[in-house]
């Protein structure tokens, strides 16, 4: 053995690997760091990340389309992104209808705090996931005991049954949908139109002019007022409840629960005969994932334009979600997000993009499934079991048969 | 809900009967696809909806090219050399795109040996890029400049639209069943589907490809010991079902008369589903599912309303997956599978 | 071989498929405490056996009882929560996860620990986490891949697999452990090991049922053995009366040495 002890450079050198290696260094340095750099960078990191649609950023910004709204638009999906992680890349349960999920809480608050009732959005909301809990279970519990492929189908067809009832039914709204779904509760004085716009206090967002910078009083944010003027505090409280969610999966996943999810996802028979009771676990991640994406879809009822219908619940959109986790890493929560955030965003950057963003996900799904299946940003240790196989491979100078 | 509707006349009930035998027909055919490659592959092809898909275009496309952009009603008969050659060209269309998901979404990954689910996930990339890329047919024509000269075929910025054969085929009724009136059109639906499925049955079982999907199907790696080119097994596999699909495009177009590019998707999984129902893997399994689910659609759509039809399918998938998952005849292309 | 108390009794168990007869009124026990070796040439009904005892399949009739209780109907992870574990001919790690999470999922077995309890890091889930880690390391010692722990299963040699394998099932906390060919693949050297894990994983206080196509590895390890033979059952008793047995050399001995020539 006359070799170095360095890595050895070998096979995965294309781009995309030396970003997840780079991502690892990133962790790494940030995991050596003493506790309370620790706790100010992540404080840093989310202080940054809500003032994001204040301080628009250049060439990030969309000129074109209100800020707010696509930094609202991309929390949403990357809080789906999160709940379908766990479904799809965690239990590894394909669930092609997780629209329906969406539509579900969207419609229960559109119902509760307007069309049928008037309750507040925040009474509303824990009863939304508790009804997209109960539709998780109730089309989990006889779906799952099936083969695994077939569960595809029949969440496609779930999904695509959502929208037909949704778009027949009077009590639902049919198809011309809800209107004035109640929006969260002010916080501070309500506004008074037309001048006061209510809320504790203003807090003004950057103009760029090239790359310098200058406070606009004009366009302030009103803090925490709930109206249709503004998508920032909509931003804000989603991006909360997404907090709240990724803080609550890093828990679970490092968990009990979390290894049994693997065990089911790599070999159902096996894990059964270690103990796992499969079943209920596929059928926990089901109805997690649903209640998350509930979640998700009663924010979106109840945002600036508190109007739902049944076209806002297209089957296409289904398959980004599913697009967004798998191309972003599927098991990798970051990786689940930054997809979301990509599907959600890049169509309303790039405005041409927009037509052919089934397209480019469609051809980006197959080019990743045959060349890279464990998607842009896997979980880390598949990333290092990849340079080991590398290693080995190199050390035998030849392919290792399994 | 109204059972009335179907059950309170029987000459309501044969014609919602016989109206479902003759949708449930092509149902079938393109079922088929689904069932050969499940059987050989143990994968669904969840691109195979699009395969159909591209074969309906490729009908209509045939009619402008061969009669022009101006609408017309023509009876069957008049129809019958253009509609010759519109079926080989949905045959030659259909074959080509499953082929093409073949080399391109299956075959690197069964080299592979991949996971399930990863081949499942490649196909459903597939499937929507093939709807995406008709849908954007006329995008592409612009960007070779050809958007004038194919405006008849890629529609510019109607590309997502309905398309329409612009020939409307009139069906002739010949003589009643009940109170359904069967047309010259929904007998020769009917008869093309069963002879082709008569043909498929017999290549399965007499051919020496027919007996290599078999051998393929029951232990591949017994039948590649034994010499069987797998590879080839599943081309052809691909192959053969492109063609059905192909031959069930032309018949949609004469009963229905336009396509559109997301058209293959709810077709696609009422095919699916009659497949499963019949017993996915099972040539016959795919008849009866086809035609079951054809009728029991239609009683549904009677006895609910027509806007609930498309629900009756999936509410069907998932009883049947509940109660009797193997459907009806049982999973097999070559015997048993453990 | 002292006269212990039988923990799983196999009473007149028939299992046919279709037509075929997979075992044909088999019966036999294990006793608490010791090696017994099930053996027999292929299509014996050994794997189904084995199947019978893990809950894979159902008996056609007959009873399979362990403690005293009858298996029949029992889910397949409830089997295992009773105290049987087993690990396959194949090897079936889960194959992204590490080392010791393989091993930590079988020790998860008897935990109560449920989403609630994860999510709100109750004590009661630090403490089961904390002893389901200790155990697994143990574990991993006993078998001797401790230095591996935090690899990936699908990167461990061959070996080192089928060791991840009976450390896994013994996180379980099974009374019985079923060894499914556990040395299929293995070079003479490595086949000494394993005897000697094997007898260490006995002197640990565990039952271990062996199904084995070695006839070395099980002559010097058990300390009864069973003879199947087209599913039934041929011969039973101490290695030495089974290796004079005319009708297990019939049988078997015969079959093996062709089994070599191939």
């Amino acid at each position: 053995m006359t070799t170095t002890p360095t890595p050895p450079v070998s096979a995965p050198t294309n781009p995309l690997f030396r970003l997840g290696l780079w991502w690892d260094g990133v962790i790494d340095r940030y995991n050596a760091l003493p506790r309370l750099y620790k706790v100010v960078l992540v404080l840093a990191f989310a202080l940054f990340v809500y003032a994001l649609p204040l301080v628009r950023p250049p060439l990030i910004a969309t000129d074109r389309i209100d800020f707010g709204g696509v930094m609202f638009a991309c929390a949403a999906y990357a809080l789906i992104a999160l709940g379908l992680n766990i479904v799809i890349g965690y239990a590894g349960l394909l669930d092609l209808g997780y629209i329906g999920f969406y539509a579900v809480g969207a419609y229960t608050t559109g119902v509760l705090t307007s069309y049928h009732w008037a309750w507040p959005f925040f009474l509303a909301l824990p009863v939304a996931v508790a009804v997209t809990m109960l539709t998780g279970v109730i089309l989990g519990a006889p779906t799952l005991r099936v083969r695994g492929d077939y569960l595809a189908i029949v969440t496609l067809g779930f999904g695509e049954i959502i929208r037909i009832c949704v778009k027949n039914i009077e009590w639902l709204g049919a198809s011309a949908g809800i209107k004035d779904i109640n929006h969260p509760n002010t916080i501070g004085p309500a506004p008074k139109p037309p001048f006061d716009p209510g809320g504790l206090f203003a807090i003004p967002r950057l103009e760029w002019n090239g790359i310098t910078p200058s406070l606009d009083h004009e366009h302030a944010t009103h803090f925490l007022v709930f109206g249709a003027r503004d998508a920032i505090p909509y931003y804000w409280l989603l991006l909360t409840a997404l907090i709240v969610v990724l803080l609550g999966d890093r828990l679970v996943k490092a968990s009990r629960v979390g290894r049994a999810w693997e065990a089911t996802r790599e070999d159902e028979d096996a894990a059964e005969l270690m103990g796992v009771p499969t079943f209920k676990y596929k059928l926990m991640a089901f109805a997690l994932g649903a209640a998350i994406g509930g979640l998700s879809g009663a924010f979106y009822a109840s945002s600036q334009s508190g109007y739902i219908s049944p076209d806002s619940f297209p089957l296409a959109t289904s398959f980004l979600f599913v697009a967004a986790v798998i191309v972003g890493g599927s098991g990798n929560r970051w990786g689940a997000m930054v997809g979301g955030v990509l599907v959600a965003y890049l169509p309303e950057r790039f405005r041409d993009f927009a037509d052919y963003r089934l397209l480019v996900f469609g051809l980006a799904l197959t080019v990743l499934a045959i060349t890279r299946p464990e998607g842009l940003l896997p979980p880390r240790r598949t990333r290092r079991a990849k340079m080991m196989e590398a290693e080995i491979e190199q050390l035998e100078e030849g392919p290792v048969d399994a | 809900m109204d059972l009335g509707a179907l059950f309170g006349n029987f000459n309501n009930f044969l014609d919602f009967t016989v109206g479902g035998l003759v949708i449930g027909a092509i149902y079938a055919l393109v079922a088929l696809g689904y069932t050969m490659v499940y059987g050989v592959l143990q994968l669904i092809n969840f691109a195979h909806s699009e395969v159909f898909m591209y074969g309906t275009f490729a009908v209509a496309w045939t009619f402008v090219l061969l009669h022009g952009t101006g609408d017309a009603s023509w009876s069957l008969g008049r129809a019958v050399p253009i509609l010759l050659v519109a079926l080989v060209a949905a045959m030659l269309m259909s074959a080509a795109i499953a082929l093409l998901v073949e080399r391109f979404a299956y075959r690197p990954l069964i080299n592979k040996n991949a996971p399930k689910l990863i081949a499942l996930i490649s196909a459903i990339g597939a499937s929507f890029a093939l709807a995406e890329a008709m849908g954007l047919r006329d995008r592409f024509a612009k960007w070779f400049g050809l958007d004038d000269n194919l405006a008849n075929y890629v529609a510019p910025n109607k590309a997502r639209d309905v398309y329409s054969n612009p020939v409307s085929i009139q069906p002739h009724g010949l003589f009643h069943i009940g109170g359904y009136s069967v047309t010259d059109v929904d007998l020769v639906v009917v008869v093309a589907a069963l002879v082709m499925m008569f043909a498929l049955d017999i290549f399965v079982r007499r051919t020496k490809f027919g007996r290599g999907i078999r051998a393929v199907a029951q232990d591949p790696e017994a039948a590649a010991l034994m010499g069987v080119n797998s590879t080839r097994v599943v081309q052809v596999t691909f192959l053969v079902g492109g063609l059905m699909a192909g031959a069930a495009a032309t018949l949609y177009m004469m009963k229905i008369g336009s396509t559109r590019q997301n058209a293959g998707f709810l077709l696609g999984v009422k095919a699916f589903t009659a497949a499963v129902m019949g017993g996915i893997g099972n040539l016959r399994g795919a008849l009866l599912g086809g035609l079951l689910l054809g009728v029991m659609e239609n009683w549904g759509s009677a006895v609910f309303g027509s806007e609930w039809k498309d629900v009756v399918a999936f509410v069907l998938l998932v009883l049947i997956l509940l109660v009797r998952p193997s459907g009806l005849l049982g999973e097999a292309l070559g015997k048993a599978r453990a | 071989m002292p006269d212990t108390a039988k923990l799983l009794e196999v009473d007149d168990v028939t299992i046919r498929f279709g037509g075929l007869t997979a075992l044909d009124s088999v019966t036999f026990d294990i006793r608490e405490g010791e090696i017994l070796g099930l053996i027999g040439p292929n299509g014996a009904g050994k794997t189904t056996c084995f199947n019978v005892m893990t809950g894979v399949y159902q008996a056609t009739s007959g009873q399979v009882r362990f403690d005293g209780a009858p298996l029949a109907k029992l889910k397949r992870h409830k089997i295992t929560k009773l105290g049987i574990a087993r690990t396959f001919q194949n090897i079936r790690l889960f194959k992204s996860m590490t080392v010791l999470e393989n091993v930590m999922v079988g020790a998860d077995a008897h935990s109560k620990v449920g989403f609630w309890d994860a999510l709100l890091r109750t004590p009661r889930h630090r403490h089961t986490e904390e002893e389901s880690t200790t155990r697994a390391k143990e574990l991993l010692k006993i078998v001797g891949i401790t230095a591996r722990h935090d690899e990936l299963a699908a990167n461990l040699s061959y070996g080192d697999q089928r060791r991840l394998e009976i450390a896994r099932a013994m996180a379980t906390g099974p009374k019985l452990l079923c060894l499914d060919e556990p040395a299929a693949g293995f070079n003479p050297a490595e086949k000494v090991k394993l005897m000697d894990l094997i007898r260490k994983v006995r002197d640990q206080g565990y039952t271990v049922l062996l199904i084995e196509h070695d006839m070395r590895l099980v002559m010097g390890v058990t300390d009864r053995i069973v003879v199947l033979e087209f599913g039934r059952k041929i011969a039973e008793g101490a290695p030495e009366e089974i290796r004079d047995n005319p009708a297990v050399i019939a049988a078997y001995l015969g079959v093996e040495e062709d089994e070599d020539a191939s």
